[in-house]
């Protein structure tokens, strides 16, 4: 009995939301899935984005075994650095396609680049110096860097939601394929992440320094007798999980076209969320638990209550760690038992 | 990282460590002599000032405060169980305040009311109003109930997960306090019906933002009824709720409970092997930590006169954890230390620094900074005195390393 509920009750309680649907659609007078399936397509794109933010979590996970509370912010000064630069250089709606083109490319890097160095240095200014210390201490550091950044965010843009330039038109529909509408987001969404997920995948499964990531998370000290420099590896991964956040943040910008300093608060927790229903240290997992989670939100949003979506994602979370706190794909780790 | 080649390791109680530490005292002055002087002084403080004054409603406040951060030094502190989520337990505190002692169920007993040892004004009123002692005991079952509940799904879990587990139980009660104006009673499947007859149709669970508002005021036994004019009763109110979590805090702590709790934050796996009931142990202190909470909601929800949603954010968590922080996890007089200073900083220092960032040319108040100085706070306690102000002895040769530090035992201590 236990055995069964540790092994299918997370996948039993992942899919009670999505079948219920698909059978109120099938069984409605319409009958038709075209608003599952529209629920699907904007889940996907609103997951590719939490996928994003949620391998940093798994990233630093694996490597120090600490939360960064601070990510969230880091993905929410990749939005700022992007809706920034933007009127920085001067794009609008009315921009030619190429320039455009350009222009979201060059605000690509310099998001990844802002959140990038961002994590790097908050791994060096706040983790660090406790690296020694008791769990407890670097994730109250964590907690402070989040408050900390937070009020970047709000005094940079102040504090209350900002409208930002459409600049893609990204609730504008692209095809319909069976009554299911593919917007310029959606596509954006996806022409980011999956590049960038295959690019770091490989980054971390063949090169070398992914493959001192690999040692360092296994066994820190074996790794620094082996000649790895385990301090500049640690920095490493924060700056992957900071480029990763930062593309996040475009890709939300635009997406949304509203950003506002809270955003990294919720941002992050989803994120973590999708981290851990995935098994945190399983880079596969976060990607598939943030599809996960953008289409349960989807589905809450457009079904249920917006105002009530983030209070089902954290029951989804206090489930996860219910049933099965190493996750999907995850291997068992000493915290999660 | 230091480590102390060579040299043995100190003697306990060697008196050689850094700084001040209370715990190291005789136990007669930290449990006896120490307690009545403060009692004594903090009772006869607001004589010193205008009843209705504003400091004196700042202390009310940072004694309120002080009460949560004892409850909540008991799961972080006494028993190792980072909880960011102690909101919650403000927040039912709070409504157990609002929907037993104000005017909110309006509908109840044909509009008439249900009334329970209370009087004057308050007697008079539709809704359900009952005695300010009945109503912090129904806070103190409610809220220890809830603490068990989050308890459980952690029971397996440790660290990080123990943190973002019960974060995501002060969110849910948080959002669920702002959306509750959408819940309608009648509307609750199966007990919907009955629900209905006794609140009325459109009764809701919470008032949203709106706030349930005005709450009762205190009314105890042989006193006047509490005013907002004179906040001298509030302050020995809160005062005598201070003494009395303090006298729990010290009676938990040295007693075969609070033994257990300590030996479950050493080491989790040692501790179950020699017998500590790990499940029971774990629950009693979210129980009894949250029942402060409760205690201390329920008494705010009077003080503040409204019970709003807005009040229950992750913020909250965050300043009564600094508190703990910032006097040392795990020690008494450190949290009360704590709560008193941070109460202080957030409610008469921070307001009076407000136009300073303009008159340097800067374009902001001090008031919209607040998260980040806490967070600065946070982050700067836990770099350079990680131990806090007034450390717990044990604590203390912990955080500062002055034990035997070797490579070895950097990576393992973050297990």
């Amino acid at each position: 009995m236990r055995d069964a509920v540790s092994k299918y009750g997370l996948i039993v309680v992942l899919l009670i939301l999505p079948v219920v649907y698909v059978i109120k659609d099938l069984t409605s007078e319409e009958d038709n899935l075209s608003r599952f399936g529209n629920n699907l397509v904007d889940g996907l794109s609103n997951g590719a984005i939490w996928a994003l933010v949620a391998i940093g979590y798994t990233l630093v996970y694996g490597i120090v075994e600490l939360i960064n509370f601070a990510h969230g912010e880091v993905f929410m000064i990749g939005s700022f650095a992007t809706a920034s630069f933007f009127g920085f250089i001067g794009l609008t709606q009315d921009t030619s396609v190429i320039l455009l083109f350009f222009g979201l490319f060059l605000t690509l890097f310099v998001a990844m680049a802002a959140s990038g160095v961002l994590n790097v240095m908050i791994e060096r200014v706040a983790y660090r110096p406790l690296r020694s210390a008791p769990k407890l201490a670097p994730l109250i550091t964590a907690v402070g860097m989040s408050f900390i950044l937070q009020n970047v965010g709000l005094l940079w843009l102040g504090g209350s939601p900002e409208g930002i330039p459409d600049l893609i038109r990204s609730q504008k529909e692209l095809v319909d394929i069976a009554g299911v509408s593919i917007t310029h987001g959606d596509v954006l969404a996806i022409a980011v992440t999956i590049p960038l997920l295959l690019v770091m995948t490989a980054f971390i499964a063949r090169s070398r320094l992914g493959k001192a990531m690999r040692a360092t998370a296994q066994d820190p000290e074996a790794a620094r007798l082996m000649g790895i420099n385990v301090d500049t590896t640690i920095s490493l991964t924060f700056l992957i999980g900071g480029i990763l956040a930062g593309s996040a943040g475009l890709i939300y910008a635009l997406y949304q076209t509203t950003i506002w300093y809270f955003q990294g608060f919720t941002a992050g927790l989803v994120a973590f969320t999708a981290a851990v229903m995935g098994g945190i240290g399983n880079l596969k997992g976060a990607v598939l638990g943030g599809f996960i989670i953008g289409f349960i939100q989807q589905l809450s949003d457009n079904r249920i209550n917006p105002a009530w979506t983030n209070a089902i994602v954290f029951v989804y979370l206090i489930l996860i760690m219910v049933f099965k706190p190493s996750g999907l794909l995850g291997e068992q780790t000493r915290d999660a038992g | 990282m230091s480590t102390t080649e060579g040299t043995p390791a100190p003697p306990a109680g060697a008196p050689k460590r850094r700084g001040l530490a209370i715990s190291e005292m005789p136990p007669v002055v930290e449990k006896l002599v120490i307690p009545v002087v403060f009692l004594l002084v903090a009772a006869l403080l607001p004589l010193g000032f205008d009843s209705g004054s504003s400091f004196v409603g700042t202390c009310v406040l940072a004694l309120a405060y002080t009460v949560m951060a004892l409850g909540l030094n008991i799961i972080v502190g006494f028993a190792g169980l980072l909880d960011l989520g102690y909101v919650a337990f403000f927040a039912i505190g709070a409504y157990t305040m609002g929907w037993l002692g104000s005017g909110f169920f309006s509908q109840v007993n044909n509009e008439e009311g249900w009334h329970i040892a209370v009087s004057g004004f308050a007697a008079e009123l539709p809704g359900i109003h009952m005695n300010f002692l009945l109503v912090i005991v129904a806070a103190i079952i409610f809220t220890t109930i809830a603490g068990m509940l989050i308890g459980l799904p952690t029971l397996r879990l440790r660290g990080d997960y123990i943190a973002i587990v019960t974060l995501a139980f002060g969110e849910i009660i948080g959002r669920s306090a702002v959306n509750g104006d959408d819940i309608k009673l009648s509307g609750i499947p199966i007990i919907g019906g009955p629900l209905e007859n006794a609140f009325g149709p459109d009764q809701t669970v919470t008032a949203g933002r709106q706030g349930i508002t005005p709450v009762d005021k205190i009314d105890l036994p042989f006193v006047d009824a509490f005013t907002s004019l004179n906040l001298r009763p509030w302050y020995w109110v809160g005062l005598g709720m201070v003494a009395i979590v303090l006298f729990v805090n010290f009676r938990l702590r040295d007693s075969r409970l609070g033994r257990a709790w300590v030996a479950l934050r050493e080491d989790e796996v040692a501790a179950v092997s020699m017998g500590v009931p790990a499940v029971k142990t774990k629950l009693l202190a979210y129980g009894t930590g949250a029942a402060f909470g409760g205690m201390s909601g329920a008494f705010l929800g009077s003080f503040n006169n409204t019970v709003n949603a807005d009040q229950f954010q992750f913020f909250f968590s965050i300043l009564i954890l600094g508190m703990v922080i910032l006097g040392g996890l795990g020690s008494i007089w450190g949290t009360v230390l704590g709560g008193i200073a941070l109460t202080f900083i957030n409610f008469e220092l921070l307001p009076r620094l407000n136009d300073v960032p303009s008159k340097v040319g800067l374009d902001f108040d001090v008031s919209e900074i607040n998260f980040g100085i806490y967070g600065f706070l946070l982050v700067i306690m836990m770099i350079m005195r990680p131990q806090g102000l007034l450390p717990e002895r044990r604590r203390k040769m912990e955080l500062t390393e002055e034990g035997d530090v070797t490579e070895e035992s950097v990576y393992a201590a973050r297990a």
